[in-house]
């Protein structure tokens, strides 16, 4: 008998020795994980890119309709298809890996505030490489904002300077700005068409997987760029009430941080409940995810939990006013209340969603100021 | 009475059986941990190292860090082979304790386990059997010894089963079979297992048999006839923990160790077999003598430091008593307590340091300071909180923020709970000092975990 005993917890030993020492999960949760990364990529993430193409070459026709003849019709026409381009990016912004993160694809887009001494110096000059990390708050939208809205307090001031006496190099430096955008943006959605593949089969769970890749920059998205960048700094929560309305997104424009920062969260939104890009359908996403996984909080499916904190997000967001700038500098107080609403989100994404799902915060995020 | 039982006598075999795997098993877990490349992970690359209340001159020593692990490997192996066994204990004690003190953030039970049990080794005569010194000199060379001697080590593993047994005692563990609803599913692809796992009715049959176990597995090996059972029990427990969970060389240590619950004839034979293999004999220690209890005041101090010590094992986990509120929630007394696996506890923090005189203020990227282990655990234990916080504000003062505060916006979740704010925000939390007093900057829990 006791020698049964001995054998029984010598295989043990061999048999758990000789297995890893779980330093890396194997999970075996019943989701589809390759279902879910074919719809990200083929209904939502490449849509999108496609999308924002479409919206860059609208902007890019209207650019050399401008240059070509440059009157205020025009430039109120190239304005409207750079705030169409503007949103469009929102819906890109979420997934900074791949190709988009060797390119540095989001930097190039949307670095602001933008510096425009340096736009100023760059015009001038006429030399610039945009690759230059020094460079990144010289292009994307937050420049093509400052050379159309910014240069002047009127659209005759600003058109003048596109027929003035440095009229050349405004122009050369517009279409330098366009034509990057461009390009960057077709290097990243031609990549995906090779890429898609890598990227749907590499459907395990480890930190290297393509969800955990995803799911991890869609909240670093949510936290640093939607909450951070586009309330939290300008809102002074991170400078010990030192407020900064210079910094919103879109500042020359004026008008639309706002509805810049509803379209983020609309794609946040969208992103979580796996809804297609180009229409109301929805399929696999973190929402049916945590839902399949019996995920429940407090009573209720804490998929609900996050949707309606989203909804919490608009409900607080209509009390702003369309120029954030001007809500910070009136009354800051609805600016905090809508921040600590998302913030709230922020955390049931990358707390509570990432503890039922099981995937590793991994992201190594930088300096704030 | 006592007189009686301090001239009991037991057979010298179970104690040196009990030294030579623990030995052995030190030595091989201190391979284990080095392979990994854990000792430069853990105590070489971080710049910043979590210290105990009171031990905190307890660090890393850069480089010299490999020195200390070699040199409890070398004293693990002295220990295992019984070679001037006295030294050799004594730095085995001091040099693993020192490697577990130096950064709380690799805190497990089952290192303090093995802490408490090389303590009490130091004031057994384990070599007095099958051990080069025994071998040696004849002197010290006993059959028998007294039978407290081994005892002593089978209520240090009585006290880890029943209080990780009262520690189950609570509702979110037999009521919600929480955390391991959470655990269990998705945790294996054998087969039948992993469709099991996912049972709802599962969760609760393992949540209740472990407490069950725990509470009485000591009994059931403590009685011969329900012994080779309750052997099976601890190989059956251990090997699923083993496959289940990521805990390491626990589960062997527990599982070698409840060994010494058998009869000294087992002991006997398998110490015989490992004679045979190095072509020794035993009989060289079956002298017939009997290592007599000895009362100098040397012994005296000795029995009482060991009665005082077993006194403060019984009731150390006690104390998270003299707290308020959850002790799942604030974690004040739930070290050193046997409360193994009671949580699927989570954080998020996010610091501010700010300089109001000067008007500068930083958000801080824990990730430039901590390893990615260090900010999981920082993010849900208070103590990690707020020595977290003094280190900051110390490394901006040096930056030349004057008087800088440190503030924390903290969410944490637990037990299936969904999260809720953990750390007062508008607390200054360089201004607040660690004490075994209550922190009152923690938020109460808004829930109540009944039981123990």
């Amino acid at each position: 008998m006791k020698k049964i005993f001995f054998l029984i917890s010598v295989i043990a030993l061999i048999a758990a020795c000789s297995s890893s020492d779980g330093e890396t999960t194997t999970s075996n949760d019943g989701y589809d994980r390759t279902a879910l990364l074919t719809h990200w990529a083929n209904d939502i993430i490449i849509p999108s890119y496609t999308n924002y193409q479409t919206k860059l070459n609208i902007v890019a026709s209207n650019t050399t309709t401008f240059t070509t003849t440059p009157t205020e019709a025009n430039l109120v026409v190239l304005r409207a298809s750079w705030l169409e381009a503007y949103k469009a990016f929102q819906f890109v912004s979420i997934y900074g890996f791949g190709k988009a993160e060797d390119i540095y694809f989001k930097e190039k887009n949307n670095t602001y505030p933008t510096d425009a001494t340096g736009i100023n110096t760059n015009i001038i000059s006429g030399t610039y490489d945009f690759n230059l990390i020094s460079q990144f708050s010289k292009q994307g939208l937050p420049a093509l904002d400052y050379v159309l809205n910014g240069l002047g307090t009127s659209d005759a001031q600003i058109v003048a300077f596109y027929t003035g006496t440095n009229a050349a190099k405004y122009k050369k430096y517009l279409t330098d700005l366009v034509t990057t955008l461009n390009t960057n943006n077709d290097i990243v959605l031609n990549d995906w068409t090779s890429y898609k593949t890598t990227y749907i089969a590499n459907n395990g769970n480890t930190i290297t997987s393509a969800v955990s890749i995803t799911v991890n920059d869609f909240i670093k998205n949510f936290e640093k760029e939607v909450r951070a960048g586009k309330v939290g700094i300008p809102a002074g929560v991170f400078s010990g009430g030192t407020l900064y309305p210079e910094k919103v997104e879109a500042f020359y424009k004026k008008d639309v941080s706002k509805i810049l920062y509803n379209t983020a969260i609309q794609a946040s939104q969208d992103f979580f409940n796996g809804k297609n890009f180009n229409d109301a359908t929805t399929g696999p996403g973190l929402k049916e995810y945590l839902d399949n996984l019996n995920v429940v909080r407090s009573g209720q499916n804490f998929s609900d939990i996050i949707n309606n904190q989203f909804t919490a997000i608009y409900a607080s967001n209509a009390l702003l006013s369309d120029n954030f700038a001007t809500q910070i500098s009136t009354n800051n107080s609805k600016m905090i209340t809508a921040y600590d609403v998302i913030q709230q989100n922020v955390v049931y994404l990358k707390l509570d969603m990432m503890q039922a799902l099981k995937i590793t915060v991994d992201y190594v995020d930088s300096d704030g100021d | 009475m006592f007189q009686n039982y301090f001239k009991q006598y037991t057979s010298a075999a179970t104690l040196a059986f009990f030294r030579l795997a623990f030995g052995l098993m030190m030595l091989l877990s201190l391979i284990r941990f080095a392979s990994y490349g854990w000792i430069e992970k853990f105590y070489i690359t971080p710049q910043f190292h979590f210290t105990y209340y009171g031990f905190e001159w307890v660090k890393p020593v850069g480089i010299y860090t490999y020195l200390i692990f070699i040199i409890c490997g070398i004293a693990a192996f002295m220990v295992a082979v019984g070679y001037k066994y006295k030294w050799a204990i004594v730095s085995f004690f001091l040099s693993f304790t020192y490697i577990e003190l130096m950064d709380k953030t690799t805190y497990l039970n089952h290192y303090y386990f093995i802490t408490i049990v090389s303590l009490v080794l130091c004031f057994l005569p384990a070599n007095c059997y099958f051990s080069v010194d025994a071998y040696k000199n004849d002197k010290i060379r006993f059959q028998r010894i007294p039978r407290w001697n081994t005892d002593i080590l089978k209520v240090l593993l009585a006290i880890v089963y029943i209080y990780a047994g009262l520690a189950k005692l609570n509702s979110d563990w037999l009521i919600e079979a929480m955390p391991l609803k959470m655990w269990l599913p998705d945790n294996t692809k054998i087969p039948v297992l992993s469709y099991l796992l996912n049972q709802t009715w599962v969760h609760y049959a393992f949540s209740w048999g472990g407490m069950i176990y725990d509470l009485a597995i000591v009994f059931l090996m403590l009685n011969k006839k329900t012994r080779k059972f309750g052997f099976f029990l601890i190989v059956v427990f251990h090997v699923l923990t083993r496959i289940l969970f990521p805990i390491g060389v626990f589960p062997y240590v527990m599982i070698i160790s409840s060994l010494i619950f058998f009869e000294p004839t087992l002991h006997k034979k398998i110490l015989a077999f490992v004679a045979k293999l190095f072509s020794v004999s035993l009989v060289v220690f079956e002298n017939g003598k009997d290592k007599v209890q000895q009362y100098t005041f040397f012994n005296r101090v000795q029995l009482g430091f060991l009665t005082f010590f077993m006194a403060f094992q019984l009731l150390f986990p006690f104390r998270y008593l003299c707290y308020p509120d959850e002790l799942f929630w604030t974690e004040e007394g739930y070290r050193f307590s046997w409360r193994v696996m009671l949580m699927e506890k989570a954080g998020y923090t996010e610091f501010t340091v700010s300089d109001k005189k000067n008007h500068k203020s930083i958000r801080i990227n824990n990730t430039h300071f901590l390893t990615a282990f260090q900010e999981k655990q920082m993010a849900f234990q208070p103590d990690f909180i707020l020595e977290y916080a003094h280190f900051l504000k110390e490394y901006y003062q040096k930056q030349g923020f004057e008087n800088p505060e440190v503030h924390v916006a903290s969410y944490v979740a637990l037990n299936g709970r969904l999260s809720q704010k953990y750390i007062d925000p508008s607390i200054n939390l360089a201004k607040e000092n660690e004490s075994f007093k209550h922190k009152t900057w923690i938020l109460p829990f808004n829930d109540t975990i009944k039981g123990l």
